[in-house]
């Protein structure tokens, strides 16, 4: 009981597109456990990692799970702090409304500044 | 907050990303294929001397050897392991995959 | 210090199992205690007991068979990453041990560093 009362600040950092690789499937995983153990957990969109929260996704012709709308459910688990990296965004030619759940856009300064608050950051 | 960057500034992004998430400080170190980052006079010679103006700068120098880098820029310290796990202790780790 | 590991490629594949051994063992010459060594994603490939490297190269197995032997540090497999990748207890190194993202979870937790190595 007692490692029940460390709450650590654990930052997922998603920097992969969805689908060519599994990365970002299995950082979701990752992220979904680790929100049943009570820490401050947050996730960070940079890079290509965006993509991982681009609306319309349909993976059925390629037969491979379909993982997008379970970004949606981490409000669900308490895993209220998701930032996507602004650069990241423009880059990409996207905006916020493109993405299939509410997020902070924040710059890479800021989120640089949340990073180094952390205990652990893992990078997807 | 120690940053460590393995991958080629050629072939992938990492290395230019970080540099936007820097704090003034924090250490960077270069490791496997983030070491071609820091021979002397190539494209990212610039950026790199941007990021050396707020940040120490270390690369491993297993990783260099191996790869035949002897040329680094000015200002870079080259470590071992030891020097590696001396920057952990004093550091949080952001592994830049 | 207490530090935890995370191995995120597949051995020779990706240098990421070679830093991550270099790296545990000077962090031990230097009296720090490594609590585990995680593997996930390809990384689970890293605890395939069939791996039969060249002679002239290093036997990345055997690697982590000698730090969980000698230096009583658990090899952890990620259950869900080995039976897509099927690493089943029949062929892992001896030590290793297929466990959960919860344990992983609470190898995050209790270090005081947490080093990821992978692509």
């Amino acid at each position: 009981m007692e490692d029940d009362e460390i709450v650590k600040k654990i930052m997922h950092v998603m920097r992969k597109a969805p689908h060519g690789t599994i990365y970002t499937y299995e950082g979701l995983e990752m992220i979904l456990i680790m929100a049943a153990y009570d820490q401050d957990i947050s996730v960070a969109f940079i890079d290509d990692g965006v993509y991982a929260l681009k609306k319309d996704q349909d993976t059925e012709g390629l037969e491979i799970k379909g993982f997008s709308k379970t970004f949606k459910a981490l409000d669900g688990y308490d895993v209220e702090n998701l930032y996507v990296d602004q650069v990241s965004l423009e880059e990409r030619g996207l905006i916020e409304d493109d993405l299939l759940v509410d997020v902070e856009v924040l710059s890479s300064a800021e989120i640089g500044k949340i990073m180094t608050e952390q205990d652990v950051v893992v990078h997807h | 907050m120690l940053h460590t960057i393995n991958k080629s500034p050629f072939g992938n992004n990492s290395f230019e990303t970080s540099t936007r998430f820097f704090q003034p400080g924090d250490p960077v170190l270069f490791i496997e294929d983030g070491v071609y980052a820091v021979q002397a006079n190539n494209k990212f010679s610039g950026t790199l001397a941007k990021v050396q103006k707020n940040n120490p700068v270390y690369v491993l120098g297993p990783d260099l050897n191996a790869r035949g880098i002897g040329n680094i820029a000015e200002g870079v310290t080259s470590i071992d392991y030891e020097g590696f796990v001396e920057l952990v202790e004093e550091h949080q780790v952001n592994s830049w995959l | 210090m207490d530090i935890g590991i995370l191995v995120k490629e597949g051995p020779y594949n990706h240098q990421a199992s070679d830093t991550a051994y270099k790296f545990a063992k000077a962090a031990m010459k230097k009296g720090h205690r490594i609590d585990a060594v995680f593997f996930y994603n390809d990384g689970v490939n890293n605890a395939s007991k069939d791996m039969d490297p060249p002679q002239d190269d290093r036997h990345i197995g055997n690697r982590w068979v000698e730090l969980c032997q000698k230096d009583k540090i658990p090899m952890m497999v990620c259950i869900a990453a080995a039976k897509r990748r099927g690493i089943v207890d029949d062929v892992l190194i001896d030590c290793g041990e297929i466990t959960g993202l919860g344990n992983f979870t609470d190898i995050a937790i209790r270090n005081d560093r947490l080093m990821i190595f992978g692509d």
